[in-house]
Parts: C-alpha cells; sequence; structure tokens
C-alpha cells in the first residue's frame, strides 16, 4: 500500500519511456529499502509504545509499571504480541464473515500509508555508487496535506465496519459513535491546517518543512525557530485536539472506554484481529504526530540540518504529551465532546483561517 | 507502464461498478462502490489531475460513503428478496435491453470517433494542480463557486428539517 | 504506449450504463441512490479525461461543481429516505404508491 504513494511520487520516472535498466534498478532497491525501513519503524514504534505508555502512566501515577518480563519490562510488548497471538481466535456465530475479517485491515492500513508522504529527513548524500542523492522522504506529491487528509478519512470505515459486523447492538452503537466523532473532529482538523497552508503557499509537505527552516530574533534576545507553532498557535491547539479524538485517545476515549458499553466496536474481536485494532490505534497517534510535527514544529529540522533524529524525538515529545493527557484527563461525555467539536473548535478553526488571511493580506511579503 | 495501470485500474471499477448493481444487501452495494470511487481516483492520477483525485478521496469516498454506511446502518434492512412479479421482469427486462442498446451507442459514437492523436497534447505547466485550480475557481469561476456554497447551506438544513423526529 | 481519450470514454460510457441499468432495475431506494452516485462519477471520468485531452482545466473545475453537488444532493436524498422509512417502514420504492391511479 505504501508503494502506491511511492509510484506517486516517481511518477514522472514511471509515465516514461523505460530509464536505463541500471538507473530504473537503482531507484527501485532503494524504494523498496526506504519503504521497508519506514515500515519496520513504524510497526516497532507502535508495538513499543504499549511499554512506553504504560511506564510513563506509571510514573505519573507513582507506581513502577511493568517490571518483570525483561529488564525494565522491555520484552512486556514481545511478551503481550506472543499471548495475543496464542490465544482462541474466535468468530461469534452469525458475524458478517467478510466485513468482519476486513474491518481490523481497514483500520490499520490508512493509518500506515500516510507515512508515504513524510519527510523525515533531509538527503543522503550520493556516495560512489549511487547516481544521485537519496532523499529522506517516500515521495513528494504536489498534494501533499491533501493525501493526508483523504487517507485519514478513510480510517473511519475500518471502525464502523467493526461495529457492524460483530451483529452486537453494543459494537454498533459504539462503531457508530466513534465514527460520528471522528467525522465531526476531521473538519476541525482540515480547517486549523489551511492557516499553515495560507503561510506557506503549497500543499507539498517538503515545501512546509523548508519554509519552516532558519531563526527569527523574539524581542532581540532570544532565538526562536521559524516554526509554525510559534505563528500559529491556536492552529496547533486546535490540531492536536483532534487528533487527540480522530485516534479516540483520551479524554475523547468515550467510544473504547472499558466502563462504557462493554469495549466498544471491537468487543467481539479476539487474538490477532484486537492486536490488529490496538496497533491500529498506537499507528494512528504516530501518524497524527508524525504529520503535527511535519506541518507545526518543523519537521526533521534541527539546528544543524535536517536529521532523522530531530524528526523522531519531536515525534517521541508528542507521543508523550498523548499519554501525558490520557493519565491526567477524565473523559467527556459523549454529547460534551459533539458539543465541544461543533460549537466550539469549528468557529474557533474558523476564526483562526479568517484572522491568518487577513494578515497574510496586510503583511504582503 | 501507464496502459498497465489503466488497464488494471479499469478493470476494477468495471467490476467493482458491476457489482455496486447486483448485490442483495445495501451495505455490500456501499462497499463495491468505495472500491470504485477508488479506483476511479486512481485514473485521475493518469489523467493528472491532482487536485480532483485527492478532492475524489476526501469528499466522495471519504465523507458521502461514510453518510451512505451510517444510513445504512441506522435503517438496518434485510436483505432484498427476489420476488419479482411478472410485470416486473418485463419492466427489468426492456430496461435492460434499452441501456444495452444505450451502450452500443455511446460507445460507437463517443467511443471510437474521438479526436485528436493517441498520446494527448502537452500539457500547460501546472495543468491540474491545486494552484491552477484555486486561481480558476476565484476569477472565472468565482459565480458558480459561491452559489455552490449557497447550495450547500439549503441542503444543511434541509437535511436537518427533514430528518427531525418532530418539530418542537 | 498511450491510452487513447477513446478508452477513458468507453470505461465512462459503460459505468454510465451500468448505472442506468440499477436505477432501472432495483427496488431499494438506497441501492437506486447509490447507482445515482455512480452514474455521477462515471460522468465525472469523462470531465476529466477531456479536460487532459484537450489541455482544458474547465473540466476539472466541473468536476469539482459535480462532487459540490453531489454531496448536497446526497445528504437531502439521505434525509428523504429517512423521513420516508420513518412513516412507511419501508425503503422499496415499489411500496411507495399513495399517488398512484
Amino acid at each position: 500500500m505504501t508503494s502506491w504513494g511511492v509510484i506517486l511520487g516517481h511518477w514522472d520516472l514511471v509515465l516514461g519511456d523505460w530509464a536505463s535498466m541500471p538507473e530504473m534498478l537503482e531507484t527501485l532497491i532503494i524504494m523498496v529499502v526506504k519503504v521497508g525501513v519506514v515500515f519496520a519503524t513504524l510497526l516497532l514504534v507502535a508495538a513499543y509504545m504499549t511499554w512506553i505508555e504504560r511506564k510513563v502512566i506509571a510514573d505519573i501515577q507513582v507506581r513502577v509499571g511493568p517490571s518483570r518480563v525483561g529488564p525494565y519490562g522491555l520484552l512486556q510488548p514481545i511478551a503481550d504480541g506472543i499471548k495475543l497471538f496464542f490465544k482462541e481466535d474466535l468468530m461469534p456465530g452469525h458475524v458478517d464473515r467478510a466485513l468482519f475479517l476486513l474491518a481490523p485491515a481497514l483500520s490499520v492500513v490508512p493509518a500506515m500509508i500516510v507515512f508515504a508522504v513524510i519527510p523525515f529527513g533531509g538527503t543522503i548524500p550520493a556516495f560512489g555508487f549511487l547516481s544521485k542523492p537519496i532523499p529522506l522522504y517516500l515521495s513528494d506529491i504536489d498534494v501533499g496535506v491533501l493525501y493526508v487528509f483523504s487517507v485519514t478519512s478513510l480510517g473511519v470505515y475500518g471502525i464502523v465496519l467493526a461495529g457492524w459486523a460483530s451483529n452486537n447492538k453494543y459494537s454498533l452503537l459504539g462503531g457508530l459513535r466513534a465514527s460520528a466523532q471522528m467525522i465531526s473532529y476531521e473538519l476541525s482538523m482540515s480547517l486549523s491546517v489551511v492557516g499553515v497552508l495560507i503561510l506557506v503557499g503549497s500543499l507539498r509537505l517538503t515545501e512546509i518543512v523548508k519554509a519552516q527552516a532558519g531563526f527569527s530574533w523574539w524581542m532581540g534576545i532570544l532565538p526562536v525557530p521559524n516554526w509554525f507553532v510559534f505563528s500559529q498557535p491556536i492552529g496547533f491547539l486546535i490540531f492536536f485536539t483532534c487528533a487527540l479524538a480522530e485516534t479516540n485517545r483520551a479524554p475523547f476515549d468515550l467510544p473504547e472506554a472499558e466502563t462504557e458499553l462493554v469495549a466498544g466496536f471491537h468487543s467481539e474481536y479476539s487474538s490477532m484481529k484486537f492486536a490488529m485494532f490496538f496497533m491500529a490505534e498506537y499507528a494512528n497517534m504516530a501518524t497524527a504526530s508524525a504529520v503535527a510535527t511535519s506541518l507545526f514544529l518543523g519537521g526533521p529540522l534541527g539546528p544543524f540540518g535536517s536529521s532523522p533524529v530531530w524528526f523522531v524525538g519531536k515525534v517521541f515529545v508528542l507521543l508523550f504529551v498523548f499519554i501525558w493527557f490520557r493519565a491526567s484527563l477524565p473523559r467527556f461525555r459523549y454529547d460534551q465532546l459533539m458539543t465541544f467539536g461543533w460549537k466550539r473548535l469549528l468557529p474557533l478553526a474558523l476564526a483562526n483561517m479568517v484572522f491568518t488571511a487577513i494578515l497574510a493580506v496586510l503583511w504582503v511579503r | 507502464m501507464e496502459l498497465v495501470l489503466f488497464v488494471g485500474l479499469a478493470a476494477v471499477a468495471a467490476v467493482s461498478g458491476l457489482l455496486v448493481v447486483v448485490q442483495r444487501h445495501a451495505l455490500y452495494s456501499a462497499m463495491f462502490l468505495i472500491i470504485n470511487m477508488g479506483s476511479l481516483a486512481g485514473l485521475y492520477v493518469l489523467l493528472h489531475a491532482h487536485f480532483v483525485w485527492a478532492v475524489q478521496v476526501l469528499v466522495y469516498a471519504g465523507a458521502i460513503m461514510v453518510l451512505f454506511l451510517f444510513v445504512i446502518m441506522l435503517l438496518n434492512l434485510p436483505r432484498e428478496e427476489v420476488r419479482w412479479a411478472s410485470r416486473d421482469l418485463k419492466r427489468i427486462l426492456a430496461a435492460a435491453l434499452l441501456s444495452l442498446v444505450l451502450l452500443g451507442e455511446l460507445v460507437l459514437v463517443v467511443g471510437f470517433r474521438s479526436a485528436g492523436p493517441s498520446a494527448g497534447p502537452a500539457l500547460a505547466p501546472g495543468f491540474g494542480t491545486t494552484e491552477t485550480v484555486g486561481r480558476l475557481l476565484f476569477t472565472t469561476f468565482l459565480f458558480p463557486f459561491e452559489i455552490t456554497s449557497v447550495i450547500l447551506l439549503v441542503a444543511i438544513v434541509g437535511a436537518m428539517v427533514l430528518a427531525k423526529k418532530h418539530f418542537d | 504506449m498511450h491510452v487513447p481519450l477513446s478508452a477513458y470514454l468507453i470505461l465512462s460510457a459503460f459505468l454510465f450504463v451500468l448505472g442506468v441499468i440499477g436505477v432501472a432495475t432495483r427496488r431499494n431506494a438506497l441501492i437506486i441512490f447509490m447507482c445515482i452516485e455512480l452514474m455521477l462519477n462515471a460522468v465525472n471520468l469523462s470531465f476529466v479525461a477531456f479536460s487532459r485531452f484537450l489541455n482544458s482545466m474547465d473540466g476539472q473545475i466541473f468536476v469539482f461543481f459535480v462532487m459540490a453537488v453531489a454531496t448536497a444532493e446526497v445528504a437531502v436524498g439521505l434525509a428523504i429516505i429517512l423521513a420516508i422509512h420513518r412513516n412507511r417502514e419501508t425503503v422499496d420504492v415499489a411500496e411507495l404508491n399513495l399517488l398512484k391511479w
């Protein structure tokens, strides 16, 4: 699936006549290696987020967290994986088999293919045997931001179909609630980014990252990077809040809270399919953090140039904030949640967009 | 390469279109329609329509079809039964025959007599990009754009009024 | 090897006629509605194909408007279907025959 985004990015190569064979082969191999690295990293992050989350929440709650399985409990995700793998994979009697099997996949895939457009580094310079430097993104399509939002809006289907296919009224209600929540907050999320787009003038994520390069001097003394989190603070806050709601994380996690509606849309799932939903949630978190760092926190930019280290660092800071919110805030009731999304965030996002547009016109550069 | 992608996407579009029409249960029709829209988005990529494919996935497959799914799930209808009466059968056969005649006409008239060389003209730079679409929407097509916003407002109000259970 | 315009138009015609068959044949109002959407998509494909082969952006702009109108139409149409279901407990169009002679 990620190769689809890669094909889109290297369209001029794919569309035209066959370039010279060695060059084509080299491009193909580099593509495959990049896709493999990104995919493997994403899976590893999704797995180890469980450990990080449990440890951080334990610290906030002044207790220890997993510490028995391996040093500092580091083998806990592996133990959990093995346990889930060996559990009995139940498929209840009257479920809709095709949709029941399809739903977890539909949940995971959109979260992962967003990474096809996110720039996670600068460039690797061409060594002796390479024909050109390797840019550290999988593809650089012209409508990067639109691609991100269109793919995340497909993530709703996994949840709504899981709720339906389970043939269980609690699952159905949980699924419908979760998907209504997701589509409500999608709108404010897209609008909050429009301010950034006005300032950059392009939908390409590499352009947006480039526009955040350099420093400005705040009050003449403090060097502040040109990141959009400083020029669009409201946009960033709205985006992050909507990302919390999109990923069904606390305080917006009513649809999947254990104390409500049994377990929501994934009540009837067990073993590997349940693991897929779990992984989908963490992958969604990683994706939302990655998009937020590219759009607002300067992506891979650091004081000494671009590097994946900065990108990963910023993503982990945002993931920590995700976990922090879960440990600290109580959950919203469903009507409070919907009111917040439609009556507070949406007008605020619109006002932010209008305000940014007015400022951009007044400050014509 | 373009030919391979076109044949693949066109096959997916055609087969999923056929399955939309033939399914018994509305939910499966909706799923195949989503696949159809996805393959059409792929065809738009081949046709250098960058903004259009993104909006197709975002709006059509990502929002309109979700709305369809919601309604199908809320109504919770059983599978459509195939109890066609004899008068129905006559109607269905007539419809199918006339539609095939239409298809034949379209293919013969439009399909095989389209003008122009096979490769298509060289495209203007920035063809199909968001910037070009935005520029045109705010200059040449400004009036339809504003009217569209009014249409959407009317649709919102109309949908809310029609779907309300009782008037206060 | 380039794909000619006629290929896109034949595909578009095929999808359009599938939509027509669906609207004329099926009885479930929701499926009829989905076949209407199929027809709109087929027409969008024609527009975009012509836009590319005539090097004119007008086709793609029109597709944008078709999508906006389709969105509005789906919202109102589904609300109507919900209202009908609430009243008559069915979405079978053969049962909606109050005005029949």
